[in-house]
């Protein structure tokens, strides 16, 4: 077993409150914790303060709104996955949320903390006694990044199920500080860069996701991972269209997780497809289009090269999903 | 012959206690003024240890002892052979990982905080991290008073002639293979707490090996072994993961008798990462000889093992990879050649089915592609060669009783095997395998002529009787075995037996939870006590009570004449009488093996009293754009000898089916940069029950003449035929061969994209390190089956 860091705790009643508290500096938002809080036993994110989100009663709700839906950050994934409303109308996100680890993380784990999850590397997410046998790196501690190809930026790689899906959805989220709020895309709140991989400012809490109507997009989510349950995504395709009456594809998207340090756009991949009817060639060249700009590195599950194949057979599946259900 | 309690699917012992949270592992025990003990391990695979100093943590407020390699300078190991650890590392370390120093504080958190005080300063070496490394010209030397080379064991053996084998053989095939190391993952972390009282220890730990735990920490503590007492609570499964003493209890001990109050030290999952003593990675070649008609002439076998930084059971290990390969087929000449090397790693040891799975491994693929050159169905092919029951094998092992033919025919019956091999749809595919394993090692771990398990039997004034047994439950169920013995054989209900187990001071000798010696030997042990008891109380009964003792009986809790139930006396009127008349109702029975080492040097590794037989079938789906694996159903069977409670059988198989998938498909012990890749259960990667098949255990029984009511091992034998059974039902389903383990989907596809090319679709190794072995021993085959002795109980 290994021990938490000595921290405070605070649960705060309004938003207002815990904005205050985070305002501060040195602290950090928790919610279900089950990201958090291994990283704090691996010495990876020792924060004076934890910022409880869970007496914010308004984070746990979802409801409708502008003809789409409001997550509240603090609602479960297993809630998420289970909710009439997400099932209905953005049936990929609640597939994402129930791929996410195991049930009895699904029941803690929140929105807001998998669509913030740290990324992932095989040099970083173990102890901080393993991360001084191999001297650190770039994320924490060195300032070299210990993949061969690295260098000066951090390569670790964004492992949220729910960011692809949510981007593929045009979601945006709400952020709120101290200083006021505002509404993101949520695409801009990634970052290509491992180590800062969230444009959140100092203080900001993600308190909602907003999701547009579907407007006849269809998404489905597929995720790549060693087991059927517990593993990260070492690869998330998050694809959806929108087909005319003549079946013709009006608007596609294609999000890929896994493969880089924030969820990856692959514009040429969805234009490949626009004007199509999903035939077989369009696919292929979408396919073609993802496995080229996927650049997997040696730093999570299976060899990079076959991560980089992958791409190609789980986008083709997607779209030929998409092709094959109305 | 009917029995009242073996046979019957009772729970567990303890069953209760685990489910309900109400057992108490070592991690749970508390005792006043207890300490909190941690390690501190080195960063280095390969380096020298320049300076240590403590004083700056000793400096620390709560801080009570710090430990380094001079405080505890003997060496040990759990081999007489191999006496090459040291608890904390002396004057250099062999692998990331390796204790160099040890703090007893008031709290986890200062002794955590210490640890980071800790100066040392390293001179580093290069690390040696493979076997080709380790033997190159000019390798860095891990141990300096060591063979050159890295060299830790070599052995060479010749049994008949081979190259006459050779010769005869109508068709000759070579294959090379490789079997990559991996761990026990067992779930209860090593845990120890240790007390001293300034005359005698007493150390709680989570061991498979209480005596021998007891006699390193004597030479270690130097301490004699009358004032030490080891005891194992609860233990949270073992696999062989706690076969071996370790720093950790040596230093607990230490620390407590320094400190003067008790110390408790419970590992992390990474530090049991480090403990290891996992499966060897080995590399090996096969060539075997056949007639046209797929009959064996002459086998050859090399194995070359990736022993990590210290000896272990190595030197066992290495002859286990040569040893069982002639107990599943008729091999009329055998060659074997085994070399075990130092690598900077943590050390490998005995993982269920300890030195044989690789082999197995290397031998049922091998074996499956000879069926395919020679044009023969794959069962076909080992149903000309099995070996027969009660024969003697060209290596000098003797087999009893021997179900491996039924095994073979229930597997392919059930499993459909004969209408599904090469005729399922691309995609799924059907394998087979067969396999052996011992009952318990024949030859002890150290040399001695004395009963390698003792029990004893006390009956208590109310009738209750407890049986007491080192032997140690691992989560096997060793415990409830000896209980249904002796209720067995007194006639009473198993709740009315209790059972004391894996105590130095309450119980008598067993070895140890290993090489699944404990329900043959120990429950030898158990059979010759409670009969022994029964004896004194019938004796007794027939004699105050003028009954016809061959007439007596104990059963369902009573003393009767046969026939006359209604007659006789309940067992606690019998317990008075017995009482009153001969004094203390206490018996005691052991066991020791009959001789059966062969006549040549390492011969003391594959000798058995009995061996287990298992054949299984595989059946698994593989996705040829993904090279995804899922394994669908398996079928199993196992010959036992007889299943003294098929819940707990079927649970063993069960285990070691869901161990060997996991081991096929996905456990890498994984090494970068000198350290472990991932160790952690999230890089680390085992079986999740969505992953795991629908498993058929079919119980093959076949009342062996020496076992307890006719029983043999159950537990690790079933886990040896599922991993080949796995690759060979790959081969079935997309025609590539995945010659080593573990099959990943990257190396099915790098094989499928091969096979499109019109390569041969195989992944695995092309050679293997060159070794210049001596000549092999050259042994005379023995002379017939020769007679097996009958039980020897002491």
């Amino acid at each position: 077993m290994i021990n938490l860091p000595v921290f405070e705790y605070a649960r705060p009643r309004t938003l207002e409150e815990a904005c205050a508290l985070l305002a501060e500096g040195g602290a950090s938002v928790v919610a279900g914790g089950t990201d958090l809080l291994p990283n704090m036993k691996r010495r990876q994110v020792e924060p004076r303060l934890l910022v409880s989100l869970r007496g914010l009663s308004d984070l746990s709700e979802l409801r409708e709104q502008d003809g789409g839906l409001a997550v509240g950050a603090g609602v479960t994934l297993a809630a998420l996955a289970s909710h009439p409303a997400v099932c209905e109308g953005y049936p990929a996100l609640a597939r994402a949320a129930e791929l996410v680890s195991s049930p009895q993380i699904r029941s803690a784990a929140t929105v807001g903390g998998n669509l913030c999850v740290d990324t992932r590397c095989t040099y970083y997410d173990l102890s901080e006694s393993w991360r001084q046998s191999i001297g650190f790196c770039l994320k924490l501690g060195a300032d070299t990044c210990r993949l061969a190809s690295g260098g000066d930026r951090c390569w670790a790689v964004s492992s949220s199920d729910l960011a692809p899906v949510a981007v593929a959805y045009d979601a945006r989220v709400r952020l709120v500080s101290a200083a006021g709020e505002r509404v993101v895309d949520c695409f801009d709140l990634y970052r290509d860069d491992g180590a800062a991989y969230l444009g959140l400012a100092p203080g900001e809490i993600l308190t909602e996701l907003l999701l547009p109507p579907p407007a006849g997009l269809r998404v489905t989510y597929r995720k790549v991972r060693r087991r059927g349950s517990i593993d990260f995504p070492i690869l998330g395709v998050a694809a959806g269209v929108r087909l005319d009456d003549d079946g013709r594809c009006t608007d596609a998207r294609l999000v890929l997780g896994a493969v880089a340090s924030a969820p990856r756009r692959v514009r040429q991949a969805e234009e490949a497809l626009e004007g199509s009817r999903l035939e077989p060639e369009a696919i292929e060249a979408a396919a073609d289009a993802a496995t080229l700009v996927a650049r997997p590195m040696d730093n999570s599950d299976l060899t990079p090269g076959y991560r980089k194949r992958r791409v190609r057979v789980e986008v083709s599946r997607a779209f030929a999903e998409l092709a094959g259900s109305p | 012959m009917s029995h009242a309690v073996v046979g019957k699917p009772l729970p567990k012992v303890d069953a209760f206690d685990k489910v309900t949270g109400r057992a108490r592992y070592t991690d749970d025990l508390k005792l006043p003024r207890m300490l909190a003990g941690k390690i501190l391990r080195s960063p280095r695979p390969h380096a020298r240890i320049v300076r240590i100093d403590p004083a700056p943590a000793l400096a620390l407020p709560g801080v009570r002892a710090v430990l380094t390699g001079r405080d505890l300078p003997i060496r040990y190991g759990i081999l007489p052979v191999s006496q090459d650890e040291h608890a904390l590392a002396l004057e250099k370390v062999c692998y990331a990982g390796e204790p160099v120093a040890a703090v007893a504080a008031d709290d986890v958190e200062t002794a955590e905080r210490a640890l980071g005080l800790i100066e040392v300063e390293y001179e580093d070496l290069p690390p040696v991290m493979s076997p080709a490394e380790a033997l190159a010209e000019g390798a860095p030397q891990i141990h300096e008073d060591g063979k050159p080379g890295n060299v830790h064991r070599v052995a060479a053996l010749e049994f008949g002639d081979v190259e006459a084998g050779f010769a005869a053989a109508d068709h000759v095939r070579e294959d090379l293979f490789y079997f990559g190391g991996n761990t026990h993952a067992a779930m209860e972390e090593h845990a120890v707490l240790a007390s001293w009282d300034e005359a005698r220890l007493t150390v709680w730990s989570s061991t498979q090996v209480p005596h021998y735990l007891q006699r390193a920490l004597s030479r270690v503590l130097e301490l004699p072994p009358s004032r030490i007492r080891v005891v194992v609570p609860t233990l949270g499964g073992g696999f062989g993961a706690k076969s071996d003493p370790f720093p950790h209890e040596l230093v607990a001990g230490k620390l407590a008798i320094v400190t003067g109050r008790p110390v408790k030290i419970t590992l992390s999952r990474e530090e049991v990462f480090y403990c290891h003593r996992g499966r060897h990675p080995v590399q090996m070649r096969v060539r075997t000889g056949f007639t046209r008609d797929g009959l064996i002439t002459a086998m050859d076998f090399d194995s070359v093992l990736d022993g990590g930084a210290f000896g272990s059971f190595g030197a066992a290990s290495t002859l286990y990879t040569g040893a069982l390969q002639t107990t599943t087929y008729r091999v009329p000449a055998y060659r074997f050649k085994g070399l075990r090397v130092f690598t900077n790693k943590p050390p490998c040891g005995p993982k269920r089915g300890h030195g044989t799975p690789q082999p197995r491994f290397a031998l049922e693929c091998h074996l499956d592609k000879v069926a395919e050159e020679l044009g023969l169905d794959p069962v076909e092919l080992r149903r000309r060669n099995l070996v027969e029951p009660f024969s003697k094998t060209v290596n000098h092992l003797r087999i009893t009783s021997c179900g491996l033919a039924e095994c073979v025919e229930r597997v392919v019956e059930a499993s459909g095997f004969e209408r599904k091999h090469g005729r399922l749809p691309r995609g799924r595919g059907v394998g087979f395998a067969v396999s052996a394993y011992i009952s318990g090692a024949g030859l002890p771990i150290y040399a001695n002529e004395m009963p390698q398990s003792e029990v004893q039997v006390k009956v208590d004034r109310g009738g209750g009787v407890t049986v007491y047994s080192m032997a140690t439950d691992i989560g096997q169920g060793s415990s409830s075995v000896l209980r249904t013995f002796t209720a067995e054989i007194l006639g009473l209900e198993p709740e009315d037996v209790a059972v004391v187990t894996a105590d130095t001071d309450l119980t008598p000798i067993d070895l140890g939870s290993y090489s699944s010696r404990v329900t043959f030997m120990a429950g030898n042990a158990a059979v010759a006590a409670a009969e022994r008891m029964r004896d004194l109380v019938l004796g007794a009964v027939a004699e105050e009570r003028g009954l016809q003792r061959d007439r007596l009986v104990l059963r369902g809790g009573r003393v009767f004449e046969e026939g006359e139930p209604e007659g006789g006396l309940s067992w606690q009127e019998a317990v008075e009488v017995a009482s009153a008349a001969r004094g203390p109702l206490v018996a005691a029975g052991g066991y020791k093996p009959p001789e059966l080492a062969g006549p040549f040097k390492g011969s003391g590794v594959g000798p058995s009293p009995a061996y287990s037989f298992t054949a299984a079938v595989v059946e698994l789906s593989c996705d040829p754009e993904t090279g995804e694996i899922e394994p669908e159903e398996v079928w199993i069977a196992h010959d036992i000898g007889r299943s003294v409670n098929p819940l707990l059988v079927e649970g063993q198989i069960e285990g070691s089916v869901y161990m060997a998938l996991g081991e096929a498909l996905m456990e890498e012990h994984a090494f970068r940069d000198g350290v472990h890749r991932g160790p952690s259960l999230v890089d680390y990667k085992t079986l999740t029950t969505l992953e795991m098949p629908p498993v058929h255990s079919i119980i093959v029984e076949t009342i062996d003449p020496e076992g307890p009511f006719g029983a043999k091992e159950v537990g690790q034998g079933a886990l040896l035929p599922v991993i080949p059974a796995v690759a060979n039902a790959l081969a079935d389903a997309v025609g590539v061969r995945i010659d080593e383990v573990p099959i990943t989907p990257d190396k099915v596809m790098k094989a499928l994209r091969e096979l499109e090319r019109g390569g041969p679709g195989r992944v695995g190794p092309k050679e293997i390190p060159q070794f210049e072995f001596r000549e092999p021993v050259r042994v005379e085959p023995p002379e017939g089956p020769g007679p097996w002795t009958g039980p020897v109980r002491a």
